[in-house]
């Protein structure tokens, strides 16, 4: 993969173009409602729900706020069962550590499971760079992977195509890459899964080393989880005679007992499933079984960093099921690419400005004020992580940053932009939240959390002002923000804009 | 300094604002108990219903039926090579009692490599824990259920399991779990729904699951 999130526009530029883009738009919809009705029905079926979901967030919690204690004991349990351990810095540490395992092997491809981390440090590039060659393996990263694009989605990263142009995709690049396609393959998704399967299980076979990362690993046992749906996850895991996993530091849970939480959390709210098709977990090197040669690479590249903010941390509780991007009104209307991460949506909003530091680049600045606050991103959140309250916070860590060195031309400028992009957006949103008391709901919200006790939005200075300024409507009659949802389908029905009784029936 | 002491060493100065205390006290987790109503006999119900939710077929057998119902998950089903027996791997520690006449026994091992696998038709395993709620086997790769590679590379999986192995949800089939054991947890055959959302069964692992419940009344 060639394509990267480098030099994407700001946030507000990127998402006008994508805002054009019909087709995108109807994809995403069609998307994100979907997995939206399945992910209700699953969760629902869950009656001690916001229980586990207390539960889960505490476990984080718990790993965040004592994360060194919790990292030396991953190390202690990985190496006793067999696993050799590298720490890294940054992208360029990681990067170098799994092309020196790979170039040890004198391999010139490595097959990979889909993973954050690694697309997080431009893995690929880098072992492209050294002459190997990374094959990703879950048919939505090959997808994009061989359309020489980027992922748009965490869960469905191919969300932004259709099956004609993966057909074509497939058709125009598989036979470059390996085998080929068959000549008469139609746009049928079954032909189109047979045609990755056949492509995909040569490079399975034969493969000497795998890259994968990991949804959990617990510093108890030293044991790595691996939620999958495809087989190819355990194709990774499970062929090769090396197994390299780029963990990032955040991904640490205490005890085997705690997968459990997370096990029923992830799925349901993930790809609204009960349970993934594939789980894969493995402690160290099993004897006979697997690879016999296992690498962890723990990643900071940024964490620590996160994680020095007492507010901003919760964010890396995150456990990258997707929700939030499904709910979310405005990652819904402008799709992942616009967000200039890997990180898109609502949690990319609030990780990708931590991990990369505010005050240098008016993309990552833009990205704080990519959010309408309706908090159904909170709602849905299966570790709790309030992003609105860590969104408002971020927005006035940009301020500042901006006043500090406001001899930079560009500073008013982004966040005005910013601001009045999310503002039109917002608007019509608020237009509908103002006549079902949607609003009220909202200010009551923020308000609560305001530990200085003026309302958070008054409370952000600079350009942002005139975004908060707005917010400040007359509080309407409260309605609940889940009966608001259904019956304006999260403020996508039109005619909820001006009528007030335009929910769908 | 190393990469290692700077992380740590970083990662101490960010969490300035925690007290040294136990974690555990620090930060209490209460796990939900989940209401438990069912009787066993429901719980099988549920997990037979949960499975086959997944587009898995379904079997209850007891006693002499379980190995008609394995031979007959392998009936109709056409070999890789087009003629002969079906090559079937059977993992050491499978009941010899429900392996199928008529049939090329491939014995799983660490000799038995991944183009041999390739050429295998269908794959015999048992399991080691159930759960209904999620309709999910879990095999932890002892006697019966092969190396984790045995039962993904071919395309059809037989799995047989107890009744009384089949629990109600995940915590209490995490509690019985062993850590040290590599754990593949299967709901369902492989699925994708990367396509405009389109589920299709059946993209790297197993196209197809056939799940077997043993005893007692089916
Ligand atoms: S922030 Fe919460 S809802 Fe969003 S991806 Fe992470 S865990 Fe899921």
């Amino acid at each position: 993969m060639s394509g990267t999130f480098l030099g994407t526009p700001a946030f507000p530029t990127a998402a006008r173009t994508a805002l054009g883009d019909s087709q995108l738009r109807r994809n995403l919809a069609h998307a994100t409602g979907t997995i939206r009705t399945k992910r209700a029905g699953v969760v629902g079926e869950v009656d001690e729900w916001e229980q586990l979901r207390l539960a889960g967030a505490a476990i984080k919690e718990r790993v965040l706020r004592h994360l060194p204690d919790y990292l030396e004991q991953l190390e202690r349990s990985l190496t006793a069962a067999g696993a050799t351990v590298h720490w890294a810095r940054d992208a360029a540490e990681a990067n170098a550590i799994v092309v020196g395992i790979a170039q040890r092997h004198g391999t010139d491809e490595v097959v990979k499971v889909k993973s954050m981390a690694t697309q997080e440090i431009e893995l690929n590039e880098a072992l492209e760079a050294a002459g190997i060659h990374a094959w990703e393996t879950d048919l939505a990263e090959l997808i994009v992977q061989l359309g020489d694009d980027l992922p748009s989605h965490i869960l469905v990263p191919a969300i932004h195509r259709n099956r004609a142009e993966i057909r074509e995709i497939f058709l125009r690049e598989m036979g470059r890459a390996g085998k080929a396609a068959p000549e008469d393959l139609t746009d049928e998704p079954k032909q189109l899964a047979a045609a990755a399967r056949a492509h995909l299980r040569e490079k399975f076979l034969r493969a000497k080393v795998a890259v994968s990362g990991a949804n959990f690993a617990v510093a108890e046992t030293g044991t790595l989880t691996v939620v999958e749906s495809e087989g190819n996850g355990r194709m990774c895991l499970t062929l090769p005679e090396v197994l390299v996993s780029v963990v990032g530091i955040e991904k640490v849970l205490p005890t085997f007992e705690d997968l459990d939480v997370m096990l029923q959390l992830l799925p349901r709210s993930s790809t609204g499933e009960r349970m993934n098709p594939y789980t894969s977990t493995w402690t160290g090197v099993t004897p006979g079984d697997g690879p016999q040669e296992v690498h962890v690479v723990l990643l900071d590249n940024g964490r620590t960093d996160v994680l020095a903010d007492p507010t901003g941390r919760q964010a890396l509780r995150c456990i990258r099921c997707s929700a939030c991007l499904n709910v979310c009104p405005v990652y819904e209307r402008t799709g992942g690419h616009a967000y200039g991460s890997v990180y898109p949506g609502p949690i990319g909003a609030i990780l990708t400005p931590q991990l990369r530091g505010v005050g240098s680049d008016p993309q990552t600045d833009s990205l704080p004020y990519a959010s309408s606050l309706c908090g159904a991103c909170f709602e849905v959140c299966p570790v709790r992580i309030d992003i609105p309250e860590v969104l408002v916070h971020l927005r006035g860590e940009v301020v500042d940053a901006h006043k500090k060195a406001s001899r930079l031309p560009s500073v008013q400028d982004v966040a005005m932009k910013a601001a009045s992009w999310t503002l039109s957006s917002a608007a019509r949103t608020e237009r509908a939240a103002r006549a079902a008391g949607f609003g009220g709901k909202l200010a009551a919200r923020v308000a609560r959390r305001d530990p200085g006790g003026r309302t958070v939005l008054g409370a952000v200075p600079g350009p942002a002002g005139a975004w908060s300024d707005s917010r400040d409507v007359p509080v309407p009659a409260e309605e609940s923000f889940r009966s608001w949802w259904e019956r304006t389908d999260g403020g996508r029905s039109r005619t909820s804009d001006s009528d007030s009784d335009g929910g769908r029936s | 300094m190393n990469a290692r002491e700077a992380i740590l060493g970083k990662a101490r100065r960010a969490l300035a604002d925690v007290p040294d205390v136990e974690p555990v006290l620090d930060v209490p987790v209460v796990r939900p108990t989940p209401a438990r109503d069912r009787t066993h006999e429901q719980v099988v119900d549920l997990f037979d219903e949960r499975v086959a939710d997944y587009r898995a077929v379904v079997e209850r057998a007891t006693g002499a039926a379980a190995a008609d119902a394995v031979a007959g998950a392998l009936a109709g089903r056409t070999p890789i090579a087009g003629s002969g027996p079906l090559r079937i791997l059977v993992p050491p520690g499978f009941p010899p009692e429900l392996v199928p006449s008529g049939i090329e026994v491939v014995t799983d091992g660490p000799d038995i490599t991944v183009s041999d696998l390739d050429r295998c038709d269908g794959v015999l395993s048992t399991a080691a824990v159930g759960i209904a709620e999620t309709g999910t086997i879990i095999l932890d790769h002892g006697p019966g259920q092969g190396r984790r590679a045995a039962t993904l590379v071919p395309d059809l999986h037989v799995c047989v399991i107890r009744a009384d192995q089949v629990v109600a949800g995940v915590p209490e089939a995490v509690a019985g779990l062993d850590p040290v054991r590599p754990h593949t947890w299967i709901s369902g055959p492989s699925a994708t729904s990367d396509i405009e959302l389109d589920r299709v069964e059946g993209v790297h692992g197993p196209r197809t699951l056939h799940v077997v419940i043993v005893g007692p009344a089916g």
